[in-house]
């Protein structure tokens, strides 16, 4: 009873709750350690890092740790595998769950070699004594020992003692996808598994007026039609049947379109919206004085995730109860807004992770977990895979919002920033399943008897939606920070890497170089000198120093270079990024260098793929990306309507890693975003004494600026 | 109908419907999973296999237009613990972020190594003009197809 009334102690990461060590890892009789952690692998090389933390913890070697797929049966709820946080999360629980089990272990073997802890060692999992006698792991491990609540006293290791942690580590994962072993939701088989495919309205506000289901029923292969309101679903034998079945409809079905999207796609439309508004940072310093005042907007419209792999999910009905695998970066909140919109418990849905294609934040992995599901219940007992095809992957998926950021600043006598305001507008950035109030599944709001979709918003400060970085990490006098949230999107959209950082910090190291020229300052020394943070002026310094960076050296009207900075959320890694571009008939980025900080790095080369991969995705994004719509529906359709950067295009890329084994890991997965597009914008000026504030920089936006 | 098709050396037999793209007749029927659907209209290179020599998108090809060709797909390459050189490039330079354009980028350089051994990086980017990358794997993709070229992965 009296222990009852003290607090729990809280616990890293976590284990603060998911508290039980059993609920993350156990230990096999064959000499195995099987791992339960609650985030997925979604490209990113995460498991691989959590493999070498515990392997470290255990003094064992990788190749003894096995992963459990997550499955709501008995994996922990970590929520969602987003915002760059599962070594933060995931990591460092298992990082305390593997150091306790390790004590646990050594008082176990002291008892039974009649030693003292003092005196006993631990190699790949076997601990011997000094007086002579060892046992193993494997040995002295029974069915209670993990049978309790985590403490987190004991200390995991220092960072001195690493042996596996910060390791040039290979990837597990790798070996088995490029010989084409099954290793994607998209590969699951199932004996008499039957095909799904979804033909969805033209656009988000059609109405079905004519459809007859029999002429498809009568299609070779096909199973059975599932309509529910505007929601028409086919399943068949054979993919390909499913696949006729869908076109048909799609050419069959009459409906009545309706004008509801935005006159034009220019993300202006947003500035006459209604919003709501929030001053996020405020600061005066009375003393500032003003002598130049600069103004500029920034923009970026509807981008799309572009999975390469588009969404698929199988389930099965059986008994009243549901199976479903899903490539979702959240298997319970997932499991929350299914039990919804099925009307089942959710104890009556088994939700399992299979990896999906790299998705980059929230594209349709969640919905069409949902049409599987309805689709199966339409034929029990049989597994129904559905696979969303390019073209609904492109019209149905959340997108990253458009955004709009309006800056202005002023400088005093000596160049340097005495007042600084940032205004961003911009849609929310999430609208991911599992929240209260409504249904955050695209299939759901289709059905006879609809579900209304959740408020949409933006995760919280610090690490924000829409206003992510909108506060600069620069110290400036003045500041006024406002966010104008529009909630009511004509299309729907949700988390993109790095949410709304990407555009703030875009807009504020844009801006900082157009207050550079204008305080005819070097854009790294001007940097500098508003900087205090000794590890952000570290990775500026670095990738300057690494790209050879001259002061105020002059593009040539045909090549020229920018620089970008941020700290990602204001509290993750640290990247500071230079490109090197070329123009021709369109803008070419060549080169570019970086410098990332992410405290202690578990496996340096993941973060190096992490950031070299944001990089190039960013100069996509940057440069050519842009979805497109009418007033009745999404118009993108094809690779073809929405190009991204090929090889032929791709730059060459030269990563510097800023280890600093002795600090905590940071996230790192989405860092290189905002500094690349920024790198981007100052590049071209450089070249050219033009300034490019509306993204795509495509040729036609190059050539109207230029004119 | 009944056709039968020739993939990694071994002849089967499949009964499709003749306009059945090849790729649904390698995943579905013969269970060769690492041929992968990206956008059926062979504008990504995700379902990239080999067909006399060439690299072509199986999402794009009727199984009927295939019948008394050699296809070769990603299992036919190499497998763990004999991997094929390219395979045991994309290692090398742990080239692979999610990995789902990994098959078909190297069924395209298999393609592009066996007609010419010793390709410019000109040439390689060029012979990848088909394939996409989400991830932005990219550089290092091209640095394993280097190192393939080095170390003489042409057949």
């Amino acid at each position: 009873m009296s222990a009852s009334t003290t607090m729990p102690r809280k616990l890293p990461g976590s284990l603060e709750t998911n508290r039980r060590l059993d609920r993350w890892l156990r230990l096999d009789r064959d000499g195995t350690v099987t791992i339960f952690p609650g985030k997925v692998e979604i490209g990113q090389g995460i498991l691989t890092a959590l493999v070498q933390m515990v392997a470290e913890e255990l003094d064992i070697a990788p190749e003894r740790v096995r992963l459990a797929p997550a499955d709501t049966s008995y994996s922990p709820d970590e929520g969602m595998t987003s915002g760059s946080r599962s070594i933060q999360d995931s990591g460092i629980a298992l990082r305390y769950v593997a150091a306790e089990v390790r004590d646990l272990l050594l008082q176990r073997a002291a008892a039974k070699l009649g030693s003292s802890l003092e005196q006993l060692t631990v190699k790949d999992g076997t601990i011997a004594a000094r007086s002579g006698g060892s046992v193993t792991y494997w040995e002295l491990a029974s069915a209670d020992l993990l049978a309790r609540e985590a403490t987190a006293e004991v200390a995991p290791k220092t960072p001195d003692q690493h042996a596996l942690v910060g390791a040039e580590v290979r990837r597990l994962d790798i070996p088995a996808k490029i010989t084409g072993k099954p290793s994607y939701v998209q590969d699951l088989d199932f004996p008499g598994m039957l095909h799904g495919r979804i033909a969805r309205p033209p656009g988000p506000g059609a109405r079905l007026a004519a459809f007859d289901a029999a002429e498809v029923e009568a299609m070779p292969g096909v199973t059975a039609v599932v309509r529910d309101g505007v929601f028409i679903g086919v399943i068949a034998e054979r993919e390909e049947q499913a696949i006729r079945a869908q076109r048909r409809i799609a050419r069959s079905a009459q409906w009545e379109e309706r004008p509801t999207l935005p006159v034009n796609s220019d993300p202006r439309y947003l500035l006459d919206l209604k919003s709501e508004d929030e001053v996020i940072s405020e600061k005066n310093d009375a003393a500032a004085t003003a002598a130049t005042r600069l103004e500029a907007e920034y923009s970026r419209p509807h981008i799309a995730h572009a999975s390469l792999a588009p969404s698929c999910a199988v389930a099965q009905f059986q008994d009243g109860k549901y199976t479903v695998w899903t490539h979702s970066q959240g298997i319970f909140p997932l499991r929350r807004d299914l039990a919804k919109v099925l009307g089942s418990a959710e104890s009556d849905i088994v939700v399992i992770h299979a990896e999906g294609a790299g998705c980059y934040g929230h594209n349709g992995a969640d919905d069409v977990a949902l049409d599987a599901a309805l689709l199966a219940r339409a034929v029990p007992g049989r597994a129904v895979r559905v696979q969303w095809m390019r073209e609904d992957e492109f019209a149905w998926e959340p997108y990253g919002s458009p955004m709009v950021v309006k800056m202005s600043a002023a400088l005093d006598a000596k160049g340097n920033i005495a007042s600084w305001t940032h205004d961003v507008w911009s849609h929310g950035h999430s609208t991911r399943p599992g929240v209260k109030g409504g249904a955050n599944l695209l299939a759901a709001w289709h059905l006879e008897k609809p579900l209304a979709a959740a408020r949409p918003g933006n995760p919280p400060l610090p690490g924000g939606g829409s206003h992510r970085n909108a506060i600069p990490l620069y110290e400036f006098p003045s500041q006024r920070i406002t966010n104008h949230l529009i909630r009511e999107a004509p299309l729907r959209t949700s988390a993109l890497r790095s949410l709304g950082a990407h555009v703030n910090v875009f807009a504020i190291e844009s801006f900082m170089d157009e207050l550079a020229v204008a305080a005819n300052a070097d854009p790294v020394e001007f940097r500098l000198r508003h900087l205090k943070d000794p590890r952000a002026r570290a990775v500026i310094e670095t990738v300057a120093a690494k790209a050879g960076w001259k002061p105020r050296e002059a593009g040539n009207g045909t090549r020229g270079r920018g620089l970008g900075f941020a700290r990602y959320k204001n509290l993750g890694c640290y990247v500071a990024v230079i490109v090197d571009i070329e123009v021709g008939n369109e803008v070419r980025v060549r080169r570019a260098f970086a410098a990332v900080d992410a405290g202690q790095a578990i496996n340096p080369n993941g973060l190096l793929n992490q950031t070299e991969g944001g990089i190039i995705q960013t100069v996509s994004w940057t440069l050519k990306e842009r979805i497109g719509f009418d007033r009745e529906r999404v118009t993108t359709r094809t690779w073809d309507d929405y190009p991204i950067l090929t090889f032929g295009e791709a730059p060459e890329i030269d990563v510097t890693l800023i280890n600093r084994p002795e600090l905590p890991p940071l996230g790192a997965g989405e860092g290189a975003q905002g500094p690349t597009g920024a790198a981007i914008a100052n590049a071209i000026y450089n070249a050219l004494g033009v300034r490019l504030r509306d993204m795509p920089f495509t040729r036609d936006r190059l050539i109207s600026a230029l004119a | 109908m009944t056709l039968t098709i020739t993939v990694n050396g071994t002849s089967h037999t499949v009964a499709a419907a003749a306009e059945t793209p090849l790729l649904y007749v390698l995943r579905n029927d013969l269970k060769l999973k690492g041929t992968r659907f990206g956008c059926g209209t062979g504008l990504c290179g995700a379902c990239m296999v080999v067909i006399d020599g060439k690299a072509v998108p199986s999402c794009d090809v009727p199984v009927s237009a295939v019948a008394g060709k050699s296809i070769t797909t990603i299992e036919g390459l190499g497998d763990i613990g004999r991997l094929h050189p390219l395979q045991q490039a994309f290692v090398d330079e742990q080239a692979a972020q999610c990995g789902y354009c990994a098959s078909g980028i190297i069924m395209t350089a298999k393609a592009l190594l066996d007609a010419n051994p010793q390709p410019t990086d000109a040439d390689v980017r060029a012979a990848l003009e088909h394939n996409l990358c989400r991830c932005g794997t990219h550089h290092r993709i091209l640095l394993a197809i280097r190192r393939a070229v080095k170390e003489g992965a042409a057949k």
